[in-house]
């Protein structure tokens, strides 16, 4: 067999590991597009902070990783995909023949329709290449303009904040990470950040981007406000990268159209990660969750059901996220913003920065958001994934959120229940 | 044969020494915040219930982990930490579901139970063996693997 796995991101590398795993003699292939080892975009925050250096950005740290798996890695852009002949094609022309294709080739920030956007000194922060850009024009003292304040942004904000710039915040939305948390944390992250002298500006808009002389640039906000920027860092989302898959006639919304065996409309084609529009657990519905717990999951179930005897289907992800703002850390899980005929409790201590917000679908937890907690976080995602019923403890959360560790291991563990 | 650690919480008093042994090990002081293993009270029924990690196969955090910082050790069959290469970004923490690997925001780095590499301090605290190291089909393990096969996502 002969499996090609395009993109060389975490989807593409457990993938291909998973594949090696299940089909010993296979002949595995990963095409990725960077001139880099495969390293993954969750680490290269660290890397602005000089926590870490590029190696510790790579997804696998020995050097013969994947030559020990007999895994090639090939860096070349796929531009199409001839479903008739099995075969993909790269930009220079090359041709690779699969039996198996899986489609990990990720996202891309999406570019706001801003005039100037496309000026020097204006960028993103998702590749490698990227974060060196931003590593040599982020001096201390430098004046930055982030655009956007959700999840990339965030993380990209705290990393800005440690290299000591000047930083202003423009986030379209009321609150911060809005796909993340309510208005309430929302807001709460936003307080923090001030305090910690981040000029955060929400439901504003940038206008237009102009040249201000000097190597600096000008940022016109909506309301008739400007901010001067030596460098302007744009985070407004992401999208799919799929456009060769659809000019090679695979389905697609939002991403890459799949079915619950990851299956894309092509029989031998499959997708996993950031490009693949994969089952929500909480909702049932088909979206791009973007996030590295479901890029891995995908990965692993895509792979499965590429290799003859190891069908599974697969049944959801949990969306959830984890953010470390400045050092106020926020999660959020399933469907944090509430189920229709459901319940919720909610703890605030705006003081102490610590909010915990649990939604109810009868007597099982179906969502949760947090902020200031970093103990046990996950059994969230435990109760939510297990469908748990709560009995008791149900009305015991609504008045007391923080119980929830009780709740899980009263609920959860058969060695507490029984007793 | 592996072993692992086996809890009974009808034998723990609460006395929290194991606590104290693990931030010892661990952390080089005592104090039960810096512990592992977290004893929960149950005010009503004047119950107490020591938790940790259980090396579960499915090994939640390690896939999760998007620099391989989490490694197995050959010879416990732990899912260890390593420091060196954790960037503390919290998203095994999330992806556990039994809520057993931790930020810690001293360090910056994620912790989680080691077994002490082989010689678990919490269960040489335990003054009522409501924590032992013992071979690990002999433990409730299973029943909490069941558990976890339940928010199996990958099915193979």
């Amino acid at each position: 067999m002969i499996y090609v796995v395009v993109g060389a991101g975490p989807a593409g590398v457990v993938a291909a590991e998973q594949l090696r795993k299940l089909d010993p003699l296979a002949n595995i292939m990963i095409i990725g597009s960077e001139p880099e080892p495969p390293y993954s975009r969750m680490a290269i925050p660290y890397y602005l902070t000089e926590k870490i250096d590029e190696s510790g950005t790579y997804l696998r740290k020995a050097d013969q990783h994947y030559s020990l798996r007999d895994i090639t890695i090939i860096q070349q852009r796929v531009t199409k995909i001839d479903t008739a002949m099995n075969t993909v094609i790269t930009e220079s022309g090359e041709k690779y023949r699969y039996d198996k294709l899986l489609l990990a080739t990720g996202a891309s920030p999406s570019v706001p329709p801003v005039p100037g956007i496309d000026l020097p000194g204006v960028h993103n922060c998702w590749t490698l290449e990227d974060a060196r850009e931003i590593v040599r024009l982020a001096r201390p003292g430098a004046s930055v303009l982030l655009m956007g304040a959700g999840f990339i942004g965030c993380i990209i904000l705290e990393s800005l904040v440690l290299r000591d710039v000047k930083l202003t915040v423009v986030e379209m939305e009321n609150r911060m990470v809005p796909r993340m948390m309510n208005e309430v944390s929302g807001n709460m992250i936003k307080r923090w950040c001030e305090q910690k002298g981040v000029d955060v500006h929400t439901s504003t808009r940038a206008d237009s981007i102009e040249s201000a002389g000097g190597g600096k640039l000008k940022v016109n906000l909506n309301g008739g406000q400007s901010v001067e920027a030596d460098l302007v860092i744009t985070a407004t989302g992401v999208k799919s990268n799929m456009q060769f898959a659809i000019d090679s006639g695979l389905h697609s919304d939002q991403g890459i159209l799949v079915n619950s065996f990851l299956q894309t409309s092509n029989e031998d084609v499959y997708a996993a990660g950031d490009v693949c529009q994969g089952k929500d657990f909480s909702t049932g519905e088909y979206t791009v969750q973007a996030i590295q717990p479901t890029a891995v999951e995908h990965a692993k179930v895509a792979a499965g059901n590429m290799v003859r005897g190891h069908r599974s289907e697969h049944i959801g992800n949990v969306n959830m996220n984890v953010l470390d703002t400045l050092g106020l850390v926020s999660a959020s899980f399933g469907l944090w913003m509430g189920a229709e005929g459901g319940d919720s409790s909610e703890l605030v201590n705006e003081d102490a920065y610590r909010y915990l917000n649990l939604q109810f679908k009868d007597d099982v937890l179906v969502g949760a958001s947090s902020l200031g907690l970093t103990q046990h976080v996950g059994v969230l995602r435990g109760l939510i994934q297990s469908e748990t019923p709560l009995g008791v403890w149900k009305d015991r959360l609504m008045k007391d959120p923080m119980r929830i560790m009780e709740a899980y291991l009263a609920c959860s563990q058969a060695q507490v229940a029984t007793a | 044969m592996l072993k692992s650690l086996n809890i009974d919480p009808g034998k723990c008093t609460g006395c929290l020494q194991c606590e104290m042994a693990c931030s010892l090990e661990n952390e080089g002081v005592f104090n039960t915040a810096k512990s592992r293993i977290k004893v929960f009270t149950f005010h009503e029924e004047g119950r107490f219930v020591p938790y940790t990690c259980t090396q579960c196969d499915e090994a939640w955090c390690m896939q999760a982990c998007p620099v391989d910082a989490i490694v197995i050790n050959a010879a416990t069959g732990s899912k260890d930490v390593k420091n060196d290469l954790c960037v503390g970004c919290k998203v095994c923490t999330i992806a556990c579901p039994f809520g057993t690997i931790n930020y810690n925001a001293d360090s910056g780095k994620v912790v989680k139970c080691d077994l002490c590499g082989g010689d678990p301090q919490c269960a040489s605290a335990c003054p009522t063996d409501a924590i032992t190291y013992v071979d690990a089909n002999a433990t409730g393990l299973d029943k909490m693997r069941q558990w976890a096969g339940k928010t199996d996502n990958a099915g193979a």
